[in-house]
C-alpha cells in the first residue's frame, strides 16, 4: 500500500464508462454527485467518532480538566506541556518519567521493527523456496499472528517466569545461563522480554508481505542472471532486494506505526512498570489512574505529534526513493 | 574438498528442513505451553514441563464461570459481530465510490483514511470519553461498537477499494447500457461478487475487534461489560500475589482457540486480504 502510487493510482481509476458520447459527461457528472452520497456515511463516522475527538484532545490539553469533572475547566495554556514557577518546571515535558517513556518506546519500536524486518526477510525467503511440507510451515506461522495481543502477553509472561517460565528452565538446560533471570522485574531484561513477545507475534505480517512481494518477482530474471555468472548473493542484492523494496518500506511503515503506539503487550506483560512504560501508556495513566485530563490530554498531542512526524519522514523517503526502484 | 552438485543440493535442502522444523516449533510452542499450562494445578504447575502432566479441566470451569469470561465471551462475540456488520454496510458504499468513481476530492478523502488508519488510539482518548459520556454510552458495549466500526473503517475501505478496483468495468457498463442505477449496481452487480473479498475484510475487522484492548479497559468498569482482553488482563487470584496461572491459560485458550481454527479455514483468504493493496501499491 505504498501511499503516492496508491493515490495516483485511484486518481487514474476506471472513470465513468462511456455509455453513450452525449450522456458520458451527464453520467460522470451525476456519478460523481453520488459518490459523495455514497461516503457520506464514512465521513460522518470519521469526522465524529476520530476527527472531533482529536480536536477535543487538543482543547483539553490546553485545560485543567479532571477526568470525573470533565465539564469544568479553565484555560492554563501551555502550562500541561512546560511551566515554570519559581524557577521549578513542570508540566509533560518536565516529567523525567515521560522522556523515559520516549525512550522506551523509540528503543523499542526501533530494535523490535529491525528484527522484523531481519527475521521476516529469512522467513519469506525459506517460504519462497519448493520443498514437502511448506504448506504446514506456512499454517503454524499463522498461529502467533492469530493469537490476541493479550494472550501473547500473559503468554510470555508466563514463559518468562523467573521461577517456574519454560524460557529460564531451557536456557539453564542448555547452559547458557547458571541461575534464572528476572526477566520481568529486571529492567534491562523486561524490555527485552517485551521486545521478543512482539517479535514473535508480528514476524508472520511481515514474512507473509515480503513472500507476496517476492512471488511477484518474475523468475526469468534469476535465469538471465544466472546465465550471466551472477552468484547467490548478487541475486539476492541487484534482483530480489530492488524489487521487493517497495512492499518492504510499506510494511515497514505499518509495523513502525503499530509500534510507536504500543500499549497493550507492554501493559499486561510488565504490569506497566515504569522501567517499560510507553507514551501511550504514560498519557492513559495520566488520564485515567490520576484523573488528570488536561495532563493526559498534552501527552496524548504529543504523541500524535511524534507518530505524525515520523509518518511524514516515511512519506518523505518513500517520495524520494520511488525514482530510484524506476529505474532499477 | 570440493562438493559434487548433489551434495551440494542435499545440503541446501537439509538447511531448509532445519529451518522449517524450527520456525514451526517456534511459531507453536507457546501456545502449546499455554495448553499444557491450562490443564495443570497445584504444585504441577510450579515445574517446568514439556508434556502434558495431567488433566485437570477445572481450570476451564472455573475461568468461565467463576471470574466471568464466559460472560466476556459474549460481549466480545456481540461487540465484534456489531462492529463487522456496521463496518461492512457503510465501508461498501465508500469503497465503490472510492474504487469506481472519479469526483473531486478523491485523493484527499483516501490520503484522510490512510492517516486515521496510523491513528495512535491514544491520542483520542479524552475527546472520546467526553464523547461516549455525552452519548450516555459509557460503561456500556455500545461505547465500544461506536469505537470500533470506526477505527476499523480506514482498513476495511482500503482493503475493499483494493478489491472492487480489480472488478472488470464491462460488468458496471452492461449493467449502466441497462438502466441500471449506482443502488442498483452496488447491491445487485457488486456485492454478490464481493462475497470472498467481504469475508475476508469481515473476518480481519472481527479479529480487530476481537483483541482491541485499550478503549475497551477505559470505557468499561463493570465486570459484567467486559469483553475478553480486559477479562484475561485483569483475571485475579485468591490473593494479590499469586496469579492463578492455570484459569489465567484456561481462559487465553479458549478465547483463542475460535480465532485460530477461523484463521486456519480462511487462511488463504486472510493472507490475500492482509497482502492486498500492498503489494500492487
Amino acid at each position: 500500500m505504498n501511499p503516492k502510487t496508491e493515490l495516483a493510482a485511484a486518481a487514474a481509476s476506471p472513470s465513468a464508462p462511456a455509455a453513450a458520447h452525449g450522456r458520458k459527461r451527464s453520467l460522470q457528472s451525476r456519478r460523481a454527485r453520488a459518490a459523495w452520497l455514497l461516503v457520506a456515511p464514512t465521513l460522518v463516522l470519521l469526522a465524529g467518532v476520530a476527527g472531533w475527538p482529536l480536536l477535543r484532545t487538543l482543547l483539553y490539553s490546553f485545560t485543567d480538566a479532571r477526568l470525573d469533572t470533565p465539564d469544568e475547566y479553565e484555560l492554563v495554556g501551555f502550562a500541561n506541556y512546560l511551566d515554570f514557577i519559581d524557577g521549578e518546571a513542570y508540566g509533560v515535558l518536565a516529567d523525567p518519567l515521560w522522556w523515559q517513556a520516549i525512550y522506551n518506546t523509540l528503543w523499542f519500536t526501533v530494535i523490535s521493527v529491525s528484527l522484523e524486518l531481519f527475521f521476516g526477510l529469512l522467513l519469506a525467503l525459506l517460504m519462497n523456496q519448493k520443498f514437502r511440507g511448506q504448506g504446514l510451515v506456512r499454517t503454524a506461522i499463522l498461529v502467533p499472528w492469530a493469537i490476541p495481543t493479550i494472550v501473547t502477553a500473559k503468554m510470555f509472561s508466563w514463559m518468562f517466569h523467573d521461577q517456574y517460565g519454560t524460557i529460564n528452565d531451557l536456557l539453564m538446560r542448555i547452559g547458557m545461563i547458571d541461575a534464572p533471570l528476572a526477566w520481568i522485574a529486571e529492567p534491562t531484561l523486561s524490555l527485552w522480554a517485551v521486545v521478543i513477545a512482539d517479535v514473535w507475534k508480528t514476524i508472520p505480517f511481515m514474512a507473509l508481505m515480503l513472500l507476496a512481494a517476492l512471488q511477484m518477482v518474475p523468475s526469468d530474471l534469476y535465469e538471465a542472471a544466472r546465465v550471466d555468472g551472477a552468484s547467490a548473493w548478487q541475486r539476492f542484492r541487484r534482483i530480489t532486494l530492488p524489487l521487493i523494496f517497495p512492499a518492504m518500506l510499506v510494511a515497514l511503515i505499518f509495523r513502525t506505526m503499530d509500534a510507536l503506539r504500543v500499549f497493550d503487550l507492554i501493559y499486561v506483560l510488565t504490569s506497566n512498570s515504569e522501567a517499560t512504560i510507553s507514551i501511550s501508556g504514560y498519557a492513559r495513566e495520566q488520564m485515567v489512574v490520576y484523573q488528570e485530563m488536561g495532563v493526559g490530554s498534552a501527552a496524548s498531542v504529543l504523541v500524535f505529534m511524534m507518530v505524525a512526524g515520523v509518518a511524514a519522514v516515511f512519506l518523505y523517503i518513500g517520495r524520494i526513493a520511488e525514482p530510484k526502484e524506476k529505474q532499477a | 574438498m570440493k562438493l559434487t552438485r548433489k551434495q551440494r543440493q542435499a545440503a541446501h535442502l537439509a538447511w531448509i528442513y532445519a529451518a522449517a522444523a524450527l520456525v514451526t516449533v517456534i511459531s507453536v510452542f507457546p501456545f502449546y505451553n499455554a495448553i499444557i499450562t491450562s490443564l495443570q494445578t497445584g504444585q504441577d504447575l510450579f515445574l517446568p514441563s514439556y508434556l502434558p502432566t495431567s488433566f485437570h479441566w477445572e481450570n476451564y470451569a472455573t475461568a468461565l464461570v467463576h471470574n466471568g469470561v464466559g460472560r466476556s465471551l459474549a460481549n466480545s462475540v456481540l461487540v465484534a459481530t456489531v462492529t463487522v456488520g456496521g463496518c461492512l454496510l457503510v465501508s461498501i458504499t465508500g469503497a465503490f465510490a472510492l474504487a469506481r468513481i472519479r469526483f473531486r476530492g478523491q485523493r484527499a478523502l483516501l490520503f484522510t483514511i490512510l492517516c486515521v488508519s496510523m491513528f495512535p488510539q491514544v491520542a483520542v482518548l479524552s475527546g472520546m470519553f467526553e464523547l461516549v459520556r455525552f452519548l450516555g454510552l459509557y460503561d456500556s458495549l455500545g461505547a465500544l461498537v461506536v469505537s470500533y466500526t470506526t477505527f476499523s473503517l480506514p482498513f476495511t475501505i482500503w482493503v475493499l477499494t483494493t478489491f472492487m478496483k480489480n472488478i472488470p468495468v464491462e460488468l458496471e457498463e452492461a449493467a449502466i447500457v441497462d438502466g441500471a442505477s449506482l443502488w442498483v449496481i452496488i447491491t445487485k452487480v457488486f456485492a454478490p461478487i464481493m462475497g470472498p473479498a467481504l469475508v475476508t475484510t469481515g473476518l480481519l475487522a472481527f479479529i480487530g475487534a476481537w483483541n482491541e484492548f485499550m478503549f475497551a479497559l477505559t470505557f468499561v468498569i463493570s465486570g459484567e461489560n467486559r469483553t475478553v482482553p480486559v477479562a484475561i488482563a485483569l483475571l485475579q487470584g485468591a490473593s494479590q500475589y499469586e496469579l492463578p496461572w492455570g484459569s489465567i491459560m484456561a481462559a487465553s485458550v479458549t478465547v483463542t482457540l475460535p480465532i485460530i481454527v477461523m484463521v486456519l479455514i480462511f487462511q488463504k483468504r486472510i493472507v490475500s486480504g492482509l497482502t492486498a493493496g500492498a503489494v500492487k501499491g
